[in-house]
């Protein structure tokens, strides 16, 4: 719910958002008779300070002619004595206007989003929704708002991590560890699916590691579903609000000499330090944990990074890139 | 505000409660008394009902304009027709209310998470009792942290034609006219579709290269989206003009997993540029420079073998550092 810093302000439509909520609590008093002011603020997501103002609002309205009986009657006693909102003389709204077109593009779209994750028997449900609310006119400004599905990989495998976990069972899950270059297969019990930052990641008991682990799904290479039940070591999802998602191994301080077409680096990693180098050039320092992952980004930007400290590390990676150089030139191409 | 609120909802009743069209004369009588009858007053009333219009129209509400005379149509009127402007009854299972639950805190974007609000909010009103404790599913993230968003989401609700300053890459801002079609989000970007008036073209514009503000400019429903316009098709037209390549890439055995997880065929136990270990041969597409990127990352354990030009691409850069 927060935009971009220094972004200009969403414009506020006070007035217009108070006849949003009075056209949808009156339908609500409609088919609930009078209720507590707490209930309908619950029920309408606003909060009852606000709807106390909103009827204020409301019982100044009416068909126009000005007497006494054109208006809508709030029961201002009722509301003050006993919390309980009473409204007569407003049969004629007695139900809730059109979806406007911000409001059905914002919910179809977000309604898409969640059946591209879903798993197959959810998807089903999601489809059904969808239908009803096109049949029921909040399809076409849909049309002007897209959210191509989400391709990042991993993506793929949600609507079968997602179906384990509602139905309680283990998974075997495939699993690459970039840094190695390595890949594994791991017995997991799923406990739920988490985003942290811009990973998606799924959180699980490991019987490999016998721990708590928690796989970045951009990393899970294949996953399909066991018949066994996961044990209640899955039951409770974790409170994941601590950094638990860093590795814990010994980070290197390194410092990286970025030329401008390498200069996103601190856009995507967080590094410690930025200052100008030499040459419209960029320094920055990084945590980093392991040397292979550092080399995987040196050869991505080459060669436009380069390592001012550790030595050793600018040395294993000039290396490495000669090493990688004469596999081209002994092939007689170079 | 709550004298703003009192005549858009006076406003409403009025023409809801009518069967035949109300002229605007009675409207600005009933509402509008505080506008003199002068032309400045005039003027500041024209403006006043104007935006009242488009308040109601983004809440749902279809204001019908007609002749208010059967022989002279030179008199427009306005009118609400309850059957055209309430929400269609809509009957919701448990299952389906859960997942429109999860829907709605799906957008971490203030403008949609509140439109969602709304929205829910009416199915609410209608009786729809939302309760996603059923479910037990993450909300997928829907953002927009670009500051263009706003403005260009607005204009495209209001077909307003909008200028901008926008800068490609490499050059200086230039300031551009459009008719904004849609807004499409694609790989964790979003772009606006429209017509570009100064080229007179379709033209898509990536929000993060738009430079400070959006301005709106102009009428509401300014212009007509053409019909069947489909702006997921447009943007992926426009933004991918170069079609993918294919290369074939010498990978050592037991390394390189990504690569292969994205390849399209995987040829083992070929012969390789050493006999360290094994090799294989993997097919895969997709734009030069991401190619070029993931064999570099690979270092010593892959061999871009074809087409030539990313194989020298690859050669060079890695001169680059072993120089």
């Amino acid at each position: 719910m927060t935009s971009a810093g220094g972004g200009p302000k969403p414009t506020v439509h006070a007035a217009r958002e108070q006849v949003g909520r009075l056209l949808a609590l009156v339908p609500f008093l409609h088919q609930h008779g009078e209720v507590r002011i707490s209930e309908a603020a619950e029920a309408l997501g606003v909060d009852a300070a606000q709807l106390d103002k909103d009827l204020r609002v409301l019982f100044m309205c009416g068909l126009p002619g000005g007497f006494p009986d054109d208006l809508i009657n709030v029961d201002l006693d009722a509301l003050e004595g006993e919390g309980i909102i009473r409204v007569d003389n407003a049969d004629y709204l007695a139900r809730p206007v059109r979806f406007g077109p911000s409001e059905a593009a914002a919910l179809v779209v977000a309604l898409r989003a969640v059946e591209q994750s879903a798993s197959s028997e959810t998807r089903e449900v999601v489809e059904r929704t969808l239908a009803k609310l096109e049949a029921a006119g909040a399809a076409s400004a849909a049309q002007q708002i897209h959210v191509a599905a989400d391709t990042s990989p991993g993506a793929e495998l949600l609507p079968v991590l997602q179906g384990a976990i509602e139905h309680g069972l283990q998974l075997e899950i495939s699993y690459y560890v970039p840094s190695r270059d390595d890949q594994s297969s791991r017995v997991v019990e799923p406990r739920a699916i988490t985003r942290v930052g811009d990973a998606t990641y799924l959180d699980a008991w490991c019987h490999t590691a016998n721990g708590d682990r928690a796989f970045r799904l951009d990393r899970i290479v294949s996953a399909t579903e066991l018949s066994e039940a996961v044990s209640e070591r899955a039951a409770e999802p974790r409170d994941l609000s601590g950094g638990w998602f860093r590795g814990d191994g010994e980070t290197v301080a390194v410092t990286l000499r970025l030329q401008p077409a390498a200069q996103w680096v601190p856009e995507y990693y967080p590094v410690n330090e930025t200052s100008p180098g030499p040459d419209g050039t960029l320094d920055v320092v990084l945590d980093v944990a392991s040397e292979s992952w550092l080399q995987q980004l040196l050869f991505r930007v080459a060669p436009h990074a380069s390592v001012i400290a550790p030595r050793e590390f600018a040395e294993s990676f000039t290396a490495d890139a000669r090493a990688a150089l004469r596999l081209y030139q002994d092939g007689g191409v170079g | 505000m709550a004298e703003k609120s009192e005549r858009l909802l006076n406003l409403y009743i009025m023409l809801l409660a009518q069967t035949r069209f109300v002229s605007k004369q009675d409207i600005r009588r009933a509402h509008y008394g505080e506008y003199a009858d002068n032309p400045r007053g005039h003027e500041a009333f024209e403006k006043a009902f104007e935006r009242d219009k488009d308040d109601l129209r983004e809440l749902g509400v279809v204001i019908e304009v007609g002749s208010l005379d059967n022989y002279f149509d030179d008199e427009l009127g306005y009118r609400i027709s309850p059957d055209t402007s309430s929400l269609p009854e809509i009957r919701f299972g448990a299952d389906e209310a859960a997942v429109l639950g999860i829907a709605a805190r799906a957008w971490e974007q203030a403008t949609l998470a509140r439109a969602t609000t709304e929205a829910m909010r009416k199915l609410a009103a209608q009786g729809v009792e939302i309760d996603t404790s059923r479910l037990d599913l993450v909300p997928p993230s829907l953002r927009a942290e670009e500051p263009a968003f706003d403005a260009c989401w607005e204009a495209t609700q209001k077909r307003r034609v909008i200028t901008f300053d926008y800068r490609r890459p490499g050059e200086e801002a230039a300031s551009r006219r459009l008719q904004p079609w849609g807004v499409v989000r694609s790989s964790g970007r979003w772009y606006v579709v429209g017509f570009d008036l100064d080229r007179q073209a379709e033209r898509v514009f990536r929000l993060s290269r738009v430079q400070g503000k959006v301005t709106l400019t102009g009428k509401s429903a300014a212009y007509d989206v053409p019909a069947g316009t489909d702006v997921q098709a447009v943007a992926h037209n426009l933004v991918h003009r170069t079609p993918d390549i294919e290369a074939t890439v010498l990978v050592r055995q037991r390394t390189g997993v990504a690569l292969r997880r994205q390849s399209s065929s995987i040829e083992e136990d070929v012969a390789g540029p050493d006999d360290a270990s094994g090799w294989d041969r993997v097919t895969v597409s997709g734009q030069a420079r991401d190619l070029v990127g993931s064999v570099l990352a690979l270092g010593p354990n892959a061999v871009l073998e074809t087409p030539a030009d990313l194989r020298s691409d690859v050669v060079s850069r890695l001169r680059g550092v072993a120089s």
